[in-house]
């Protein structure tokens, strides 16, 4: 195990969140947790196929950025880890549950499975299954808002996009291009990184010169900053003001979470690389335990009323189930439609 | 009616379309202050500005990739590829993307995109400049290819791609710029999906598209001084292909030599011949005859380029072979 980095502070005293914001987050977090944990089941009991990444642990980082932004409004972009992403932006359990069923009641129509999940009426542009390839789609996205304000001369087009990606898309191509056009042109768009600190089996340090990827934002002139992304009060303020800065067209922010993945790569990673030591150093930074702790300290909510977010959640988990095994499969007939638009007028 | 060069015929039929629908916009190495490396879009960011006709740092696999995520949120953006093999490093944005992703999305996203530029083999300039890329892209599902060969129909077809809903490559030929038409002076808007019959005749059917129509009608000229009645059709869509206008043609020949620029391995014609073979077997009086160009890297030097594509003289002796019943 290397040395871990040393996680930034983050004065939770600042963080001045209400109790229905700090409510809303717990249930998103703890939604996002309940969901992959039933993938995990659902996979092992042959309900669902190909390649399956599960986002436990990782939960801070979608939930602190994505509930942020403006729902419908702003874009979201993501990768072949996507189901949380997904929840967060408020695509229907039901409809991604049923997706990775393969049922046509599934966001995707049961065309895109778990790597691509899509909602155009929540603005999930989707997930990308390969490496790198979500940042340009997303660039384009951002720009399309800078277009309309300023060639259309729409003055209500002030949204903003975030990118998702991982530490392994920093070594790839695309990542520079489109850090470089977005500051070039101003794009009102959050690059953020959930650094999990492995590339499948492919240790972070070991594949870049310099770990440190926020740093990687000033080449450009672009802000860079690094987050405990096991703490979402933290992840959410870093969120605030990139938005903030993103829709007042003052362009793009790199934010690097730092973060884990309590599961393997995907579902049929064996897990054999990272030691015992580094994932217990990580587990004890649970980011629900830790808002859990904080909400309850501060009195913000009692024990029971979490447990009650923690019921309500699973219920909506297994009405989801309930929903995706009674969903007809798509019909045969439809093999071809969505090719071209005018499949499917 | 004004005579028009095919460059300017292009660039009438963007301007045109730019001026009827504001989400319309032009992206690309060198296409706003430069004007395009054919002067496609010479001083329209005057006109339009420079968001507009947008100059993108040298990165083609990004800026594909940022012109469909626009086209998912709306806009209609025509990339320019300031030479088509360029497009090689956007290979994954332009299959995965812009090809399947309507597909996987379950048509939550329509991309409405053309990608356009100059192609094919020049005039020495070197093999990576000389790209079919036809051939490499016919695979991908979700795209549309037209091959624009004359200053009409490259003018009415760019306008169908720019308001066609799909992504749409385009392909140009750099030694077609320069060609010369009379073009209407009403708008006119051509089908994407439909073949022109240059020549009717009825003693073979040539399918051919881009730059090989050109030396197709060269042979034909001699040809028809010897009295052959070969029967001309450029393919204008290379997918999806027109069987509508390919089929009653071979119906009424019941002879085919296809004659293009691509490489014969896994070339356009070679997805023609099996379908031809497919659908159309019974009527064929001899095997379909590919002429295509040879399974090279496009070589310099100037006599061995000539020998790598067909040349009009080939097509004299196939048509006559083929007709003689010799094939």
């Amino acid at each position: 195990m290397v040395q871990e980095r040393t996680l930034p502070v983050f004065q939770t005293a600042g963080a001045n969140i209400t109790r229905e914001e700090g409510l809303m987050l717990y249930e998103d977090m703890v939604l996002g947790r309940a969901f992959e944990d039933k993938c995990a089941e659902m996979y092992y009991r042959g309900k669902m196929f190909g390649f399956v990444h599960l986002y436990n642990g990782q939960e801070a980082v979608s939930t602190g950025v994505i509930r942020a932004m403006r729902p419908g409004e702003d874009f979201v972009c993501s990768t072949y880890r996507d189901h949380v992403h997904a929840l967060s932006v408020g695509v229907p359990a039901d409809n991604v549950m049923a997706e990775l069923f393969g049922k046509v009641t599934g966001c995707s129509k049961g065309r895109g499975g778990s790597m691509h999940l899509f909602s155009a009426e929540h603005r999930l542009l989707g997930g990308y299954a390969f490496i790198g390839e979500g940042i340009p789609v997303a660039l384009g996205a951002a720009f399309q808002t800078k277009y309309r304000r300023e060639a259309m001369g729409d003055a209500t087009a002030d949204q903003v996009t975030a990118c998702f990606f991982g530490d392994g898309t920093t070594n790839n191509g695309q990542f520079y291009e489109c850090l470089n056009m977005a500051a070039l042109w101003k794009l009102p768009i959050l690059f953020v990184v959930e650094n999990n600190k492995w590339a499948i089996g492919m240790a972070h340090e070991r594949a870049t010169s310099q770990p440190e990827i926020y740093r990687k934002a000033s080449v450009f002139g672009m802000p860079g900053v690094e987050v405990d992304g096991m703490d979402v009060l933290a992840v959410r303020a870093v969120a605030q003001e990139a938005i903030a800065r993103a829709r007042a067209g003052e362009g793009p922010t790199l934010i690097e979470a730092l973060t884990y993945r309590f599961r393997g790569h995907s579902l049929a990673d064996p897990d054999e690389l990272r030691s015992k030591a580094e994932k217990e150093f990580w587990f004890a930074r649970d980011p629900i335990k830790r808002l859990a702790a904080y909400m309850t300290e501060q009195s913000l909510a009692t024990q029971d009323e979490l447990k009650a977010i923690e019921h309500r959640v699973q219920d909506v988990i297994e009405r989801a189930v309930k929903f995706a095994q009674e969903s007809p499969e798509p019909d045969p007939a439809d093999l071809y439609k969505y090719v071209f638009a005018e499949d499917d007028p | 009616m004004a005579e028009t060069l095919l460059y300017n015929a292009l660039r009438e039929a963007i301007d045109e379309e730019m001026g009827r629908d504001p989400t319309v916009y032009v992206l690309g190495e060198d296409v706003g202050h430069y004007g395009g490396s054919y002067k496609v879009t010479k001083d329209l960011y005057k006109k339009y500005g420079e968001l507009r006709v947008l100059d993108t740092p040298i990165a083609e696999n990004s800026f594909t990739g940022m012109a469909v995520g626009s086209a998912m949120t709306g806009l209609r953006p025509i990339i320019e590829g300031m030479n088509m093999g360029f497009l090689l490093l956007a290979f994954n944005q332009i299959a995965n993307n812009a090809g399947m992703l309507r597909y996987t999305s379950g048509g939550n996203f329509k991309i409405p995109m053309v990608i356009r530029g100059p192609g094919g083999v020049g005039r020495q300039l070197g093999a990576e400049h000389s790209q079919r890329l036809e051939a490499y892209f016919q695979g991908v599902p979700g795209l549309k290819m037209v091959a624009c060969s004359t200053p009409y129909n490259a003018k009415g077809l760019l306008k169908a791609a720019i308001r066609d809903d799909n992504p749409v490559l385009f392909f140009e030929h750099v030694l077609l710029y320069n060609l010369k038409q009379d073009l209407p002076d009403e708008e006119y808007i051509l089908p994407l999906n439909r073949a022109e019959i240059v020549r009717p005749g009825k003693d073979v059917t040539i399918l051919t598209y881009s730059r090989m129509r050109h030396h197709v009608m060269q042979a034909v000229k001699t040809l028809t001084k010897e009295g052959y009645d070969p029967e001309v059709i450029d393919l204008i869509s290379l997918k999806p292909l027109d069987f509508e206008t390919i089929g009653p043609s071979i119906q009424k020949t019941h002879r085919v030599i296809i004659v293009e620029e691509c490489m014969k391995s896994g070339g356009i014609g070679a997805e023609l011949t099996a379908s031809i073979n497919d659908r159309l077997f019974d009527e064929l009086d001899a095997p379909v005859l590919r002429m295509a160009s040879q399974d090279i890297p496009t070589p310099y030097n100037g006599m061995l380029e000539n020998l790598t594509i067909v040349q009009p003289p080939q097509i004299v002796e196939a048509v006559k072979k083929m007709v003689g019943g010799k094939i």
